[in-house]
């Protein structure tokens, strides 16, 4: 089966994410914080009228917390346990299997954000991580 | 036929036919009746052919030999005694363990029936030819009226007769036929009744034979020959109806001696036609339909959208200003105010249905662990959502258990005790606010804190430190702690394994809290709060900083506005004077983490909880407004003092606070 991938980026890193969890990819619209949530959860949307959670990838992923851009967009994940909406820097493309090749995640990079990634991709000018949504979700809990 | 489309009302209805029974098996138990075991006998009668339809032929069994037994008892042929009661309250825990089996996709074939059957096979005994009552012969039950007709006929010169048509068994137009006969008899004479009624020959709601009380100045041949020149009239009999007719026929028939089967087999028939018409009666009473629990919800989601876009017309028109638009406006929001108190009920049903099950189980715990214990029930007509209903069986199931099993006494020990030998368990349920309240109430032993202190510590449960400071309230809570168990002999019913623990984790699955009182000595009251999952509330909206939050309406008991030096410090508590009563303060801000500036003056929002007060501090009142109430989602979940989040008529979202947190 031909898998494709949503790329998108956090500073110069890019990753993907199964274009089958993807539901859509939405503009940056006005996000209501929940209190006493885990602090990398920036609060609920309203998604045609389904309140839904949205975290801000850079936080999740150890990255800075930064001002959102015009190119900032939320991309709403379909998870085990119910939609999720992911704040990314850019979304950049869709990526199709035969124009990359998977490769394991190397030994050496192997730490405690990696936990969350499955392979990289690596193309002719492309090379990506591709992101376990559901992990970023769940682990929360393990914390 | 493809049985799966009616599994669902299979189910359900056999569902009730079991709580009815059991209902009408304590009743039999305490106070006996005729009509009480005519009930049973209707019910285990739909039972049984509700379930041979559908091919589950153990449930049919079980159901036909106890239809029979009953049969007996009804027609005053044996007198039904304890061992026939224990018998059939095992057959309805058996049918109930087998519809279960068939709900979770099996054959209904899961439990061993063999003994239930041969206990009512003994009791209806050998003799079933000689003692069943052939159903040939009807009576007609004479109420005042028509013996008073009959009477004043007879004096100018009628006789009444009682005529008994039975139609050839290759009749194709069976109303057809009566209707002949019923129109020659009018020729003769005048129909005062009919067995069955009319409306049902008509309908053909008869076997092949009817029979017709009958006034006529003409001679008994006279009649019997008119009839019997209506075609396909295989037999007509007429007798001379006297009131002595009315018991006679017993007699009459059992000389008559007909094969067995089809004696019995008529007898359902005619139950049948009974059937129908005692349900078209009860149904004249309260008209339901079933409705697949799927759409409801679709019509809620449905609704709640609409309700949102509602918000935004009136917020449009209020910007537009065009008085013409307005009215509009605010006729659709009456028409929906309406629509929604509608839709709200949809999903509403009576917790009746599980309370049903628990007094056959009390009585039957009691007796097992051999106490006296009297269930008092109230409020079962109060309404919960069905979702609610169908997982809330199981927690007070336990909790009950618990009651009888660690709460009330042993008789001995209720004697001594100066109390009376039967324990009192007080089962209720009512509406307070948003909630619905259960209660479990037993005049018991009440919980041994010290007991539960040393257990828990035994057990590692809490500390050292924890037991010297915990409050009484909160040591008894632990009995819901995971893996707690204060019962000093493990009986049948507690050392099964399961915990308090469940019960309470599933409460709270349901967004339900429970909470305990107990004296010792005295005994213990659970009780269990439910939301009523209204997901439609009136809400008060508050601004604290740039955030907006709703409290539920009916959590509020009203909103004042508070001077800063108004402010009063009790035990490093802030609290406020609220007409004599001391309340304290919660800043929302401080709770939320908000910033925002502190005012001089600011309005407080009062909630209540039970009989306590709490005053919220916000920044601002937007509003009243009614809101949808929409999960906050999985991730979430537990998020204190949050209960879940609303769409705002400007598409934000706004989180509802839970103010039973704030306490």
């Amino acid at each position: 089966m031909e898998q494709k991938w949503v790329v998108f980026s956090l500073e110069e890193n890019t990753y993907g994410i199964d274009v089958q969890s993807v539901r859509s990819i939405e503009r940056l619209q006005p996000i209501t914080r929940v209190p006493n949530a885990p602090s990398h959860v920036k609060g609920v949307i309203n998604l045609r009228g389904v309140v839904t959670p949205v975290i801000d990838l850079r936080l999740r992923l150890g990255y800075e917390e930064i001002e959102p851009t015009d190119e900032t967009r939320i991309l709403i994940a379909s998870l085990n346990q119910g939609d999720a909406g992911f704040i990314v820097d850019r979304a950049n493309e869709v990526v199709e299997s035969d124009e990359v090749r998977i490769e394991p995640i190397p030994e050496s990079s192997r730490d405690m954000l990696s936990a969350h990634l499955t392979a990289i991709a690596k193309g002719e000018d492309k090379l990506f991580s591709l992101l376990d949504a559901n992990a970023l979700f769940e682990e929360q809990y393990a914390e | 036929m493809d049985v799966n489309e009616y599994l669902g009302l299979f189910l359900d209805e056999s569902q009730e036919h079991i709580q009815s029974i059991n209902t009408q098996l304590l009743k039999l138990e305490q106070s006996g009746g005729a009509d009480v075991v005519q009930e049973i006998f209707r019910s285990a009668h739909t039972l049984k052919g509700m379930s041979s339809t559908m091919g589950y032929e153990r449930v049919a069994n079980l159901t036909h030999e106890m239809e029979s037994a009953l049969d007996l008892v009804r027609g005053g042929k044996k007198e039904s005694n304890q061992l026939l009661l224990d018998t059939m309250f095992i057959a309805m825990e058996q049918m109930e363990d087998m519809i279960a089996d068939i709900e979770s996709g099996g054959q209904g074939a899961n439990v061993d029936v063999s003994e239930t059957v041969a206990a009512f096979q003994s009791f209806i005994g050998g003799k079933e030819v000689a003692v069943e009552k052939t159903s040939e012969t009807s009576t007609f039950e004479i109420d005042l009226y028509t013996n008073s007709v009959i009477e004043q006929a007879k004096q100018t010169g009628f006789e009444a007769y009682q005529i008994t048509v039975k139609l050839s068994d290759a009749v194709v137009l069976k109303a057809a036929r009566a209707y002949m006969v019923f129109d020659r008899l009018q020729e003769l004479g005048e129909v005062v009744s009919t067995h069955p009624e009319t409306e049902e020959i008509e309908q053909e709601q008869f076997d092949l034979s009817f029979d017709v009380l009958f006034l006529s100045q003409e001679t008994k041949e006279v009649i019997e020959h008119a009839i019997a020149q209506v075609s396909e009239v295989e037999r007509v009999e007429v007798n001379a109806f006297t009131e002595t007719a009315v018991s006679e026929p017993e007699v009459a028939v059992t000389a008559e001696t007909i094969a067995p089967e089809p004696v019995v087999q008529a007898t359902s028939d005619k139950e049948e036609a009974k059937d129908t018409k005692e349900q078209v009666a009860a149904q004249a009473q309260a008209k339901t339909i079933r409705v697949n629990l799927e759409r409801i919800d679709r019509l809620m989601n449905l609704f709640e959208e609409f309700i949102i876009d509602r918000g935004r017309l009136e917020r449009l028109a209020d910007e537009v200003g065009q008085p013409e638009l307005n009215e509009t406006v605010e006729k659709i929001k009456r028409g929906t105010n309406e629509l929604q108190s509608l839709v709200l009920t949809l999903r509403m049903m009576p917790i009746e249905q599980v309370f049903n099950r628990f007094p056959r189980m009390v009585r039957s715990v009691a007796k097992e662990i051999h106490k006296k214990v009297q269930l008092d029930i109230s409020g079962a007509e109060t309404e919960l959502d069905r979702t609610v209903i169908d997982e809330i069986g199981d927690p007070l199931v336990h909790l009950i258990r618990n009651a009888i099993d660690h709460g009330i006494e042993r008789p001995e020990v209720r004697l001594q005790a100066g109390k009376p030998e039967q324990g009192m368990l007080a089962l209720r349920a009512y509406h307070g606010g948003n909630r619905v309240f259960i209660e479990i109430e037993d005049d018991g032993a009440g919980i041994n804190v010290d007991k539960v202190r040393s257990k828990a510590l035994e057990r590692g449960v809490i500390t050292d430190e924890e037991a010297t400071t915990m409050s009484e309230n909160e040591l008894a809570m632990l009995i819901f702690a995971p893996g707690f168990s204060t019962a000093d002999v493990v009986t049948d019913l507690s050392g099964r394994g399961v915990g308090l623990d469940v019960v309470k984790n599933k409460i709270e699955s349901l967004g339900g809290v429970v909470s305990l009182e107990t004296v010792a000595g005295q005994g213990t009251k659970f009780q269990v709060s439910l939301p009523l999952t209204l997901s439609i509330i009136s809400a008060m909206l508050v601004q604290v900083g740039d955030e907006s939050y709703a409290i539920p309406l009916t959590s509020i008991l009203e909103t004042t506005l508070l001077d800063e030096a108004d402010i009063l410090t009790a035990h490093r508590e802030r609290v406020f004077d609220f007409r004599g009563q001391l309340v304290p303060l919660v800043y929302l801000k401080e709770m939320f983490g908000i910033e925002s500036e502190t005012k001089t003056q600011f309005p407080v929002v009062v909630v209540r909880k039970g009989n306590k007060l709490v005053g919220v501090v916000v920044n601002d009142l937007i509003g009243q407004q009614e809101i949808v109430m929409k999960p906050l989602g999985t991730y979430l979940e537990g998020i204190p003092a949050i209960s879940g989040a609303t769409i705002l008529g400007d598409g934000r979202v706004a989180l509802i606070v839970d103010s039973n947190d704030l306490f």
